[in-house]
């Protein structure tokens, strides 16, 4: 169970014009901007559900999920996962939850992906046993077998997402953060990406949070979605239900629904 | 223990691998050590007996220095802590149910010993086999260099513990050329890197002496040549527990704090 109450974050940015004269005067005086990256965010998701959160880049996507991983502290509101907070409970929050950032890597550049895997089991306690179970298993889903004694440097990207979602699961998580989880894949990585999250939700009933910009994962994967713009909750339901709210959306792709609703809220 | 012996061992067999750079340093270890040596002897062939340590003494102590350069050096440096925080990956190192400071404690000791190991046998060896006056002499007694090792172990500390106020500061610079810079050259040099401590002329001696940077290779290499023995030692060895005790403190605050107002670079 995931509840977000009036969660806000900001962020101080600097800024500048370019130039060398501005840069000059930089040296002298700064200027900030706080960016208001989430702003009165509150949800609710219940354990088993699998959920779609999208909206444009820099809606506040990433900056959510990082504050329900614990590695961001918001300015104020409450967040509780399975009746933890997490930025004060990390140690043991981060035990029960499983995370891939699309975008970076946890494997170790220059060592066979199965060292780093052997890391993350001593890091997590995973007793042999239950260890071995599920990497055969993860090794089987996501075609790892040929794979494992490269050193990730090597992988090409595809091969090293499917790493990536191996790695994150290796302690059997009950919630699995996502983070643009497809992000560059072909379309046969994809697909086995997306197959290989459906069946682990449906079996293990974990709970899903993903982010992403493809609609095809949306639609392949998600019941329910969670638009955000400007850090704001815009919408919250299903894709048909979206899809309802106006005639023409009926016609148009998913992509083209997104790229209407984005239209409308100016996000 | 086991989430931090994994680190260890990682990072050991991620640090192994590096031949050429080990061969590399191998051959710069003994260019120096014999210029550093030759310098010295030119110096000692005018008066003998104006130098506060014997040339024997300052012979080992070079050897030593250069053969485990990789343990005391403060310029020598964990590349990896520096950039996950200064690029972002640090949002993995923080899903895990770690204690961040003890994990890159022990990945730098790490990475330290396993270079350290590769490089030493060789230098050693060569040292041991020299002409006479070159040659590296055995401790004094085993009582001494047992003393050694244990001076050599709280040194290793010290000087870890230092290097992580340094990468915690790139929480709040982003930057680690400056910080980096300023304090290997500083603390090399007063942790008698450069020259042995007894070169110094005696009222700035006192006071160095007491300073954190002789509790690094300044101490066990002066053990080791028998140049500190006895109660000296054993009063050398409470100052380097007192400063270890300082810095892990100094530490452990500077992170808690860090940890709090940490921003995830690049999205």
């Amino acid at each position: 169970m995931i509840s977000l109450k009036s969660v806000r974050k900001t962020f101080r940015v600097a800024k500048r014009q370019a130039g060398f004269s501005r840069a000059v005067k930089a040296l002298f005086s700064r200027e900030y901007e706080l960016v208001r990256a989430l702003d009165d965010i509150s949800f609710d998701i219940r354990d088993g559900e699998m959920v779609g959160y999208i909206g444009p880049n820099g809606a506040g996507k990433s900056t959510t999920i990082k504050i329900m991983c614990g590695v961001l502290t918001p300015d104020s509101g409450s967040c509780s996962i399975d009746g933890r907070t997490p930025w004060k409970e990390r140690i043991a929050h981060v035990r029960e939850i499983g995370v891939v950032f699309g975008q970076r890597s946890q494997l170790w550049w220059d060592v066979p992906v199965a060292d780093s895997f052997q890391l993350i089991r001593d890091i997590y306690k995973v007793d042999g046993a239950s260890y071995r179970k599920t990497l055969d298993e993860l090794t089987e889903r996501l075609d790892l077998n040929e794979i494992l004694k490269t050193p990730a440097r090597s992988l090409s990207l595809g091969q090293r997402m499917r790493c990536e979602i191996a790695a994150s699961l290796l302690h059997s998580p009950r919630t699995l953060f996502l983070d643009e989880p497809t992000i560059g894949l072909d379309a046969v990585s994809k697909i086995a990406v997306r197959q290989f999250i459906k069946k682990l939700n449906a079996e293990r009933g974990t709970t899903v949070i993903l982010t992403t910009h493809d609609m095809q994962d949306i639609e392949a994967l998600t019941e329910r979605i969670l638009l955000i713009g400007k850090g704001k909750i815009l919408l919250d339901g299903s894709l048909a239900e979206l899809k309802k709210r106006s005639p023409e959306a009926l016609d148009m792709t998913s992509e083209e629904m997104v790229a209407a609703l984005y239209r409308e809220f100016k996000i | 223990m086991k989430p931090y012996f994994g680190i260890f061992r990682l990072r050991f067999i991620n640090a192994l691998q590096y031949r050429a750079a080990a061969l590399a340093g191998i051959a710069t270890q003994f260019a120096w050590g014999f210029m550093e040596i030759f310098a010295f002897a030119a110096f000692y062939r005018t008066d003998p007996g104006a130098f506060p340590m014997a040339f024997s003494e300052t012979v080992s102590y070079i050897w030593l220095q250069q053969a485990f350069l990789a343990l005391f050096m403060m310029w020598f440096w964990e590349g990896d802590i520096a950039s996950s925080i200064t690029s972002g990956s640090i949002a993995y190192e923080m899903v895990r149910p770690a204690d961040l400071y003890v994990r890159w404690f022990c990945q730098a000791s790490a990475n330290r010993l396993a270079r350290a190991a590769l490089r030493c046998a060789p230098i050693l060896l060569v040292a041991f086999l020299l002409p006479a006056p070159y040659r590296m002499s055995l401790p004094p007694s085993i009582g001494q260099f047992a003393l050694f090792i244990l001076s050599a172990a709280l040194s290793l500390g010290v000087v870890v513990s230092f290097s992580m106020l340094i990468y915690i500061s790139l929480f709040f610079t982003l930057s680690p050329s400056g910080v980096r810079l300023i304090t290997a050259v500083l603390s090399d040099f007063l942790a008698g890197a450069t020259i042995p401590l007894p070169f110094f002329p005696e009222p700035v001696r006192a006071v160095v002496e007491l300073l954190p940077f002789a509790s690094m290779q300044n101490m066990p290499l002066r053990v080791y040549t028998g140049n500190i023995a006895g109660a000296d030692a054993l009063r050398g060895l409470l100052l380097q527990i007192f400063w270890l005790m300082m810095l892990l403190l100094a530490g452990r605050l500077t992170m808690k704090k860090a940890l709090n107002k940490v921003v995830v670079q690049g999205g």
